[in-house]
């Protein structure tokens, strides 16, 4: 495909996101929709961190609940708007993001103990605030209704679809212009072969860092949307490994360490979860069985994801079609 | 806090830190000889302690007497995890390796929530005394007896794979896999084994805790991290090292419970697991760079 036609699929994807409130009245609907582009968007975040450097974290769920608890906190305790709060939000993710960063990065910790290592920050997290009275301990917050822009309370779902999918294309624009980047090339060569990467000079650590604190980030101002979506958080619901899986899941479906990879993702994740929730509802957990059949089975059969999958095969058909290689490549 | 109470959190902690090696003993196998980091091994208890629950509910069988079948039932679903999914991920990147074994505690983990329902079942065991008195001190009797396994399964397993012709493939395989093959030895085989070894250790573990552990669908999750932690303490694949990471968690968990408050002890084996990560990747006991 070239330039022209990819510009082309990409401004179709996103008017077909833009329009979509105008087709429907259901509430569910668009509930949906803002399901997927939220799941997108924290699941993107990760993807700078996992998919383009290949540090790989399980435990994301520290950011999400960072965002999420912070602008909840200084909007219930403080009248502090969320607008706000959700930038107070990801500013703390970056501290704790970059601490954790320089304890792993410094210590060298890679591979899978840098993934255990981040599950046990993010447990250790959420630990704490169940633990402090300042955070309600496992209460959480119950967040009010309202309808004040300013607050980040709307009464119409729509203003919460368009805020969300404007999130989304910023996210999204981040992560394009860090994937043609310097640094994004760094992050690759990281993932590739950090060793190598620093022999010829790139700035590793430098390089993490600046990926996880970025990562941190937006993944908070995730949280902070969600805190003002559902009005609910609550320790296990923000910093639980249940959410570590569900940042995780869309980038992996659709192909970590691409762009569109995320957004696919979540469009099929979150509907599927909705489907056998609506089919199996007496059940409990019947869409997080579905969840760890997916992730079995995805990286077993496209352990690339699927748009990996997919250019892999356009890459072999431009080849074939050059004449380069035969069938047996 | 008097001494009284310090050598009771003491005893507790002990006797915890036996079940923890314990937990950790079939992850250090499969983790340390055979290099998979199997997420999955907390959901694997959790289906031996449903075997013996089972067996408990329907028969009135002692989770004792019940326990070999808890080791084989789960053997097997060790092996066919090996067999069907894991063998294919040979030479995978680590995170790969994680998120298939994590997409598998999903399921199964969500698996048993459909099918057994969220309760929290327990197991009575008759004709032993509930706990001992020492010195005004109460060691559960349960517990004495899973620590008790503990040890004999670490010895036994020491000896297993250093003594007999399976364990000693098993650790040539890990060693070198190729040059293994080359002597004759069925890779392949000795994998289904291991693997399986690894998930009886758990099922065993299973059936020993469940007279003083609720069994639920979501049990495994609370022990996973922390073997995690005792496997990386005690050192890969070494099973000694394993009961005494087990009980020093155990113990450092048990004095933390005394002093903080709240389930801030909770925290206690995190923390010491970040600082093992950071300080001593290879375990306490040494050993080479990784």
């Amino acid at each position: 495909m070239n330039l022209k036609k990819t510009s082309l699929l990409y401004g179709i994807g996103l008017i077909l996101f833009i329009i979509f409130p105008l087709f429907t009245d259901s509430q569910y609907f668009l509930h949906i929709g803002v399901l997927i582009l939220y799941s997108a968007l924290i699941s993107q975040a990760w993807n700078i961190l996992s998919g383009y450097a290949g540090q790989f974290s399980f435990g994301h769920a520290m950011f999400f609940g960072t965002g999420a608890y912070i602008s909840a906190t200084l909007f219930m305790k403080y009248d502090i708007s969320p607008w706000i709060g959700m930038f107070a939000g990801a500013f703390v993710a970056i501290l704790i993001g970059l601490f954790i960063g320089y304890l792993s990065f410094r210590y060298k910790l890679r591979g899978a103990y840098f993934s255990l290592g981040t599950l046990a920050f993010a447990e250790i997290l959420r630990i704490l605030v169940q633990n402090l009275d300042y955070f309600n301990k496992t209460l959480g917050f119950n967040l009010p209704i309202g309808n004040d822009p300013l607050m980040f309370q709307f009464s119409s779902r729509v203003s919460y679809y368009y805020i969300i999918l404007i999130m989304l294309i910023i996210v999204t624009l981040i992560t394009f212009w860090i994937s043609r980047s310097r640094l994004g090339f760094s992050l690759i060569a990281i993932r590739e072969n950090e060793d190598a990467a620093q022999s010829l000079g790139v700035n590793t650590f430098r390089a993490k860092m600046t990926a996880i604190a970025i990562s941190g980030a937006l993944t908070a101002l995730g949280g902070a949307f969600y805190a003002q979506y559902i009005l609910y958080i609550a320790p296990p619901t923000t910093f639980g490994n249940d959410v570590s899986v569900a940042i995780i899941l869309p980038a992996i479906l659709g192909g970590m360490g691409t762009i569109l990879g995320p957004i696919i993702g979540a469009l099929i994740i979150i509907p599927l979860g909705e489907l056998t929730a609506h089919y199996f509802g007496g059940f409990a957990g019947v869409h997080l069985m579905v969840y760890g059949l997916i992730l079995v089975l995805v990286i077993l059969f496209l352990p690339e994801g699927i748009v990996g999958w997919v250019q892999e095969k356009l890459r072999k058909r431009k080849l074939k079609k050059e004449g380069k290689v035969d069938d047996a490549t | 806090m008097n001494a009284e109470l310090l050598f009771q959190s003491l005893i507790d902690g002990i006797l915890m830190g036996g079940i923890y090696g314990l937990v950790a003993i079939g992850l250090t196998l499969i983790f340390g000889v055979m290099k998979i980091i199997n997420f999955a091994q907390g959901a694997l208890l959790m289906l031996g302690m449903y075997v013996s629950y089972w067996c408990f509910a329907l028969f009135g069988l002692s989770p004792y007497l019940s326990l070999p079948l808890s080791a084989l039932v789960l053997f097997f679903i060790g092996a066919g995890m090996q067999r069907g999914i894991l063998q294919r991920m040979a030479g995978a990147p680590d995170h790969n390796q994680l998120l298939v074994t994590l997409g598998i505690t999903l399921f199964i983990e969500n698996l048993a929530l459909v099918v057994f329902k969220p309760d929290f079942r327990s197991v009575t065991v008759d004709g032993i005394p509930n706990s001992i008195s020492f010195l005004n001190l109460n060691i559960h009797t349960t517990k004495l007896i899973a620590f008790g396994f503990t040890i004999v399964l670490a010895i036994g397993l020491f000896f297993f794979l250093r003594k007999t012709y399976i364990g000693k493939s098993i650790r040539a395989t890990s060693m070198n896999s190729g040059g293994a093959a080359l002597v004759g030895v069925n890779i392949k085989k000795i994998n289904y084994i291991a693997f399986g070894i690894g998930a009886a250790l758990a099922g065993i573990a299973g059936a020993l805790i469940t007279p003083f552990f609720y069994t639920s669908p979501s049990v495994g999750s609370s022990f996973i991290l922390i073997a995690f932690v005792v496997v990386v303490l005690g050192g890969l694949g070494n099973f000694l090292g394993a009961l005494v990471g087990g009980v020093l968690i155990g113990v450092t968990e048990a004095l933390g419970g005394a002093i903080l408050p709240g389930s801030l002890k909770e925290l206690v084996p995190y923390v010491i697991f970040i600082l093992v990560l950071l300080l001593k990747p290879n375990g306490l006991f040494g050993g080479k760079a990784r």
